[in-house]
């Protein structure tokens, strides 16, 4: 009796959860599931516009030898290395400053710390073009300040163009990330901090001791949510410095997704080729987020 | 001990107002850009000129204002919509009747969140191609539809739904599709705020998939627009500036309206 009453339930459950998913389900295995299968395919062919032919391996040979590749893969990795950690780090800092109950004008440095995270990625790329332009307002107050005695060419050279990118992404997401810190803090009991305070612990040892393992898996998602921004980034280059596959002076800022998009659709597309630089993404982005799980984990046993 | 006291709020407040310049600044060079010519601004210029009015102007003249608006407008909200429906009607679906099926199906779900765009777009394409459905609206909000990231808000905001709304709702012979249309949605007004927020300005700003499935001038949204508009070889920034205060005026104004659900919804994936 209790077995039937069992499964009469299940079916039950099944039957209208079925139907409640339902719509969600068949979009997601037509626009998601069938496409990373169908760019798995594709993978394997090669071809101008709509002659291509079965290569197999070939497009992963061409990947080793394709120095655009190479460039947008460093590219990404620069932006990954530098870019994530300074804004993690610069996020939890100020967060730590605002959890302060005593702090004077809390509301208005949380709302304007927070407010580039309103932006689109477009707009503000291209309001971070004009102040970084050569004349621009940037280089006229280091100029004025006395920190540079010449312009400094933010959108062209290749290494200042990095550091515009990377300087933009951390003004546009540090906020966002900083409010992720906040909400994990207000979780950790004041009594915590009290009771290292009587024992003579100092606020930086708070921090390290307290802080840091209480947010770790607010500093673990936050991570994780980062890296797959990073290795998709596409809009800021685009807008920012404009880097591209056409010319070589652009291929300083250009990344991944950037390739991806040019080889498919600027040239005559190669949609085999570019699939197959499009799973390089996916297999970072795996590896890094089984990384940072790795990290997170390990001392918690 | 005093003087170490002072020291260190002349570092925290220092710190702070560092932070809060840089962030701000942005959008007051945003403004005073709006009112300044092309050159003056390349120049550095960071006080009010008198070119406001004729900026706008020549927007006007540039690009089809109006429509380029009504165009986002439409995308943003009939994705929202539709988005909010099929996520929550999900997301409901998940939690409330969870079974052993439906949570290896949720799993492989959130899996997709995992993918990045980038490996889907090429197939999307060929696939909105072929079904003849390039440079319509319409393709350009389907494939988001029903985001992963969406339907896990909804089941895990669905978690403070009161099971005794359900079963009274059940004895007083609703159906379940109604349980969820009378008792639900209204009971979960600020979930539906929160994620419809989110959802609107993720396709109101959405920039890579419009860019490859919108190809006429009629179709294009107005972050389109003023993209192109900042790619030519001497863009106008004072126009330019205008369009963007126009583009970013709505979420700006959503966001000091309702900071509260806001928020909510970015940091709903923690809860």
């Amino acid at each position: 009796m209790k077995m039937i009453m069992k499964s009469k339930e299940f079916r039950r459950k099944l039957y209208y959860g079925g139907s409640f998913v339902l719509i969600a389900i068949i979009l997601t295995s037509v626009f998601a599931i069938y496409p990373i299968i169908n760019s798995l395919v594709l993978s394997t062919t090669s071809g101008k516009g709509v002659v291509t032919e079965f290569v197999g391996l070939g497009n992963v040979k061409r990947i080793l030898v394709d120095d655009v590749f190479k460039q947008a893969l460093k590219n990404t990795f620069i932006y990954f290395v530098f870019q994530v950690p300074i804004m993690l780090t610069l996020a939890l800092l100020l967060a730590t400053l605002l959890n302060d109950r005593k702090l004077i004008g809390k509301g208005f440095y949380r709302t304007a710390i927070f407010l580039p995270c309103v932006t689109s990625l477009v707009a503000y790329s291209i309001l971070f073009k004009s102040m970084f332009s050569v004349d621009g307002i940037v280089n006229q107050t280091l100029l004025f300040i006395g920190l540079i005695d010449q312009p400094i060419s933010w959108l062209r050279d290749a290494f200042w163009a990095k550091v515009t990118v990377v300087l933009a992404i951390t003004w546009r997401w540090t906020g966002y990330n900083m409010i992720f810190y906040l909400a994990g803090l207000q979780n950790i009991s004041p009594s915590i901090y009290e009771a290292a305070e009587i024992d003579g612990a100092s606020k930086v040892k708070q921090f390290f001791y307290i802080t840091i393992p209480m947010l770790k898996p607010v500093i673990l998602f936050t991570s994780i949510m980062s890296t797959i921004g990073t290795l998709q980034l596409f809009d800021e280059v685009v807008n920012l410095t404009g880097g591209g596959a056409s010319s070589p002076s652009l291929q300083a800022t250009i990344t991944l997704t950037q390739y991806i998009y040019d080889l498919s659709f600027k040239y005559v597309p190669n949609f085999g080729y570019a699939a197959t630089v499009s799973y390089v993404i996916v297999f970072f982005t795996a590896i890094l987020a089984v990384m940072q799980f790795r990290v997170a984990g390990d001392d918690r046993g | 001990m005093i003087v170490a006291k002072v020291f260190k709020n002349i570092f925290k407040y220092g710190f702070l107002n560092i932070a809060a310049f840089v962030s701000i600044f942005p959008f007051a060079w945003m403004i005073i850009g709006a009112t300044n010519s092309a050159t003056d601004i390349m120049k550095g210029k960071y006080t009010f000129g008198t070119e406001l009015i004729g900026n706008f102007q020549k927007l006007n003249e540039m690009i089809d204002l109006p429509l380029l608006f009504w165009n986002s407008t439409k995308i943003a909200v009939g994705g929202m919509v539709l988005q909010l429906l099929i996520a929550s009607l999900a997301g409901y679906g998940f939690e409330i009747y969870r079974n052993k099926i439906s949570e290896k199906v949720y799993g492989i779900l959130l899996l997709t969140m995992m993918v990045p765009f980038a490996a889907l777009m090429i197939p999307l394409f060929r696939m909105f191609a072929g079904a003849g459905m390039l440079d319509s609206h319409v393709g350009v909000i389907i494939p988001t539809l029903a985001m992963p990231f969406m339907i896990f808000f909804f089941r895990q905001n669905t978690k403070t739904f009161p099971n005794d709304l359900m079963y009274a709702a059940r004895v007083d012979g609703l159906s379940e599709i109604q349980i969820f249309f009378r008792i639900y949605v209204p009971t979960m007004k600020a979930t539906y705020a929160a994620a419809g927020i989110l959802s609107f300005m993720t396709f109101w700003n959405s920039y890579l998939w419009p860019l490859i499935i919108l190809q006429s001038e009629r179709q294009k949204t107005l972050t389109l627009a003023i993209s192109s508009l900042s790619s030519a070889y001497f863009p106008e920034y004072g126009v330019i500036m205008v369009a963007i205060i126009i583009a970013t005026a709505p979420t700006l104004i959503v966001f000091f309206l309702l900071q509260k659900h806001f928020v909510a919804g970015m940091l709903g994936s923690i809860k």
